[in-house]
């Protein structure tokens, strides 16, 4: 196949407001693809702090910083490098997960498009924390021009004698390697990432053991989302509690939020941890355009449980969104206006979670099917009042019955959907064409009664 | 088989950079797909040996990913995006555009083998919805004119 056009097609728009906090996305737009540029800008400083440190400062550091990973679950970062066993018969890897495919989501995307060495540096960090001599960084098939950044980057670093043999004459050895996947949603789960790397289907591992004990060809694996790792080296050099300030309790730093959907400025903002919601849509993201309001939010990337207009005044931490009944998540806030359909909405999710399903554990494979071909019937009027509750009662018992999160995934959103928009789904029953299309463009199914 | 020079190199390199060697199996498909346009029998054969593996082995790792493929696709294959973030903004429209201007479904080649269409999962480029990939080049903040626009480029381009 061809190249690109040109270079220039690619690259990301980048916005800016002033309620913006920079940390990971402080050399954005600086040229820091370029070491010496980076260098310039702070670059491997931390981890020459890190090199002079004992590994369990290091992970206290983190610890304090309260960073919780910014994939999507929001465990502590330096609790999960602490579960990395001191001792090893196998190597040690960290691996930095840049497989990001959750809808709603464009962050790690910018980070190694425009800072490829922060990410290097985090690994690196890492692998002095818990033992680890070599690190991967998995970058998805579809950003091959990210990886192609990420390659000269890696190159580099090793050209000036930051990677391999005797680090900053340190005497000690550190290895990074580039990896890519082919297209996968569920390869971005921690375990199918694994088996993505040695080769195989993405399929998840059941835990016990956990990738901290038993990882990458059996050795103690930390696995840490890129923006993670990029946040990694600021606390270094700026310390916990520097970091911590910055965001809510128990809730450290910053976070890159992708800003899309139905809205004015839409763009990828950094933004302390515990921003309000509604100002993040009204104000950074310039609210609603096209004189329509606001119907719902989704805050976290497609597997969140939406907000409806009413329940947006929250913080943007993951331990608030959690009390408000959504995830924070991988930090993709998608907004929806009054012009879409919320049963379309949950299709086109529903249809996602079935085409990305791996298939391994029935309740995730038949569950998202059958709810995909339900909601298809129900957007074309052929829907009955009691699927509705079948609707809800299928994602219910898929809650918690699989290996990895992919079908809690599908069921959560489309719970609330149901929950929420209950009315909307209503409106689609006995025939009704759908309200929120133009007419004719659904063809409409039959109802079929009991 | 006789892949490219750069390819060989490549791989050559890659395969070290693991304990075992089957771990470079996932990219190395991608790239060797695309010099090759799509993953033959004869390509199959040829990297399953190269790896020890059963050709068996290698399509069940090819059937898994969405962007490894045993059949032949266009020189430039259009991928739309119609999940969430693109759909509130239009991704649908744009899909529908992509089928009428080429005259071919979804997952359809054109006769003169210079298109094919795909309507696929989010791409990372939700805050630049709708958007789309032809090959690895994104597009970006699409209407129909510029899709037209960035289509009839690329025509040029095959064309020339």
């Amino acid at each position: 196949m061809t190249k690109s056009l040109n270079d220039s097609v690619c690259m990301a728009f980048l916005v800016s407001h002033p309620d913006e906090v920079r940390v990971v996305s402080r050399r954005f737009g600086q040229g820091a693809t370029n070491l010496e540029r980076y260098l310039e800008l702070d670059g491997y400083k931390a981890v020459r702090k890190a090199l002079s440190m004992e590994p369990d400062a290091i992970i206290t550091e983190v610890k304090n910083s309260g960073l919780r990973g910014r994939g999507g679950a929001g465990f502590s970062t330096g609790m999960k490098w602490s579960f990395v066993p001191k001792q090893s018969a196998k190597p040690k890897y960290v691996l930095c997960n840049g497989d990001e495919s959750e809808p709603g989501t464009c962050k790690d995307r910018l980070i190694f498009e425009h800072d490829p060495h922060s990410v290097i540096e985090g690994v690196m960090i890492a692998g002095l924390a818990v033992g680890a001599r070599s690190g991967y960084i998995y970058i998805r098939g579809e950003y091959r021009y990210l990886s192609v950044i990420m390659q000269k980057a890696i190159r580099d670093a090793y050209a000036k004698g930051f990677l391999g043999r005797n680090i900053f004459g340190s005497g000690r050895d550190f290895d990074i390697y580039w990896h890519g996947g082919a297209g996968a949603y569920e390869v971005g789960e921690e375990s199918a990432l694994m088996e993505s790397l040695e080769g195989k289907r993405g399929i998840p591992r059941i835990r016990p053991p956990f990738p901290a004990v038993v990882g990458l060809w059996g050795g103690p694996t930390v696995i840490n989302n890129a923006e993670t790792l990029a946040s990694v080296p600021p606390i270094i050099l700026g310390g916990a509690d520097w970091y911590a300030k910055i965001g809510t309790p128990k809730n450290g730093g910053t976070r890159l939020f992708c800003l899309s959907g139905n809205l004015a400025k839409p763009g990828v903002y950094e933004l302390p941890m515990g921003y309000n919601l509604k100002q993040m849509i009204y104000d950074v993201g310039g609210g609603i355009p096209n004189g329509r309001n606001l119907k719902a939010v989704v805050p976290g990337g497609s597997s969140t449980p939406c907000l409806t207009a009413d329940e947006i005044d929250v913080a943007m931490d993951f331990d608030s969104v959690a009390k408000a009944g959504s995830m924070l998540g991988s930090g993709g806030v998608v907004v929806i206006d009054d012009a879409q359909c919320m049963v379309k909405f949950a299709l086109r999710t529903m249809k996602f979670y079935q085409h990305e399903s791996c298939g391994w554990c029935i309740p995730c494979r038949e569950g998202t099917d059958w709810l995909k071909k339900t909601l298809i019937r129900f957007h074309a009027g052929g829907g009955l009042k009691k699927d509705i509750d079948n609707v809800q009662y299928l994602s219910e018992n898929m809650l918690g019955r699989t290996f990895c999160p992919l079908g809690d995934a599908a069921a959560m959103p489309t719970i609330a959907f149901v929950q929420k928009f209950r009315r909307e789904f209503e409106d689609h029953l006995e025939g009704r064409p759908c309200p929120f299309e133009k007419e004719g463009a659904v063809e409409q199914l039959p109802v079929f009664a009991d | 088989m006789k892949f490219s020079e750069e390819f060989e190199a490549r791989f050559a390199e890659m395969v070290t950079h693991y304990p075992i060697k089957r771990s470079v199996l996932v990219p190395t498909l991608l790239y060797v797909q695309d010099e090759t346009g799509f993953l033959s029998d004869e390509v199959i054969a040829e990297i399953a040996s190269r790896l020890d593996l059963t050709e068996l082995d290698v399509r069940n790792v090819i059937s898994y990913y969405s962007m490894l493929t045993t059949k032949p696709r266009g020189k430039f294959n259009v991928q739309v995006c119609t999940n969430i973030s693109c759909m509130v903004r239009g991704g649908e429209d744009i899909l529908d555009h992509c089928k009428k201007k080429l005259g071919i479904g979804n997952k359809g080649t054109t006769p003169d083998g210079l298109f094919s269409l795909e309507e696929v999962e989010c791409i990372g480029a939700c805050s630049w919805a709708p958007a789309a990939q032809v090959n690895y080049d994104f597009h970006e903040n699409l209407t129909a004119e510029k899709i037209d626009r960035v289509l009839d480029e690329y025509k040029n381009k095959g064309t020339q």
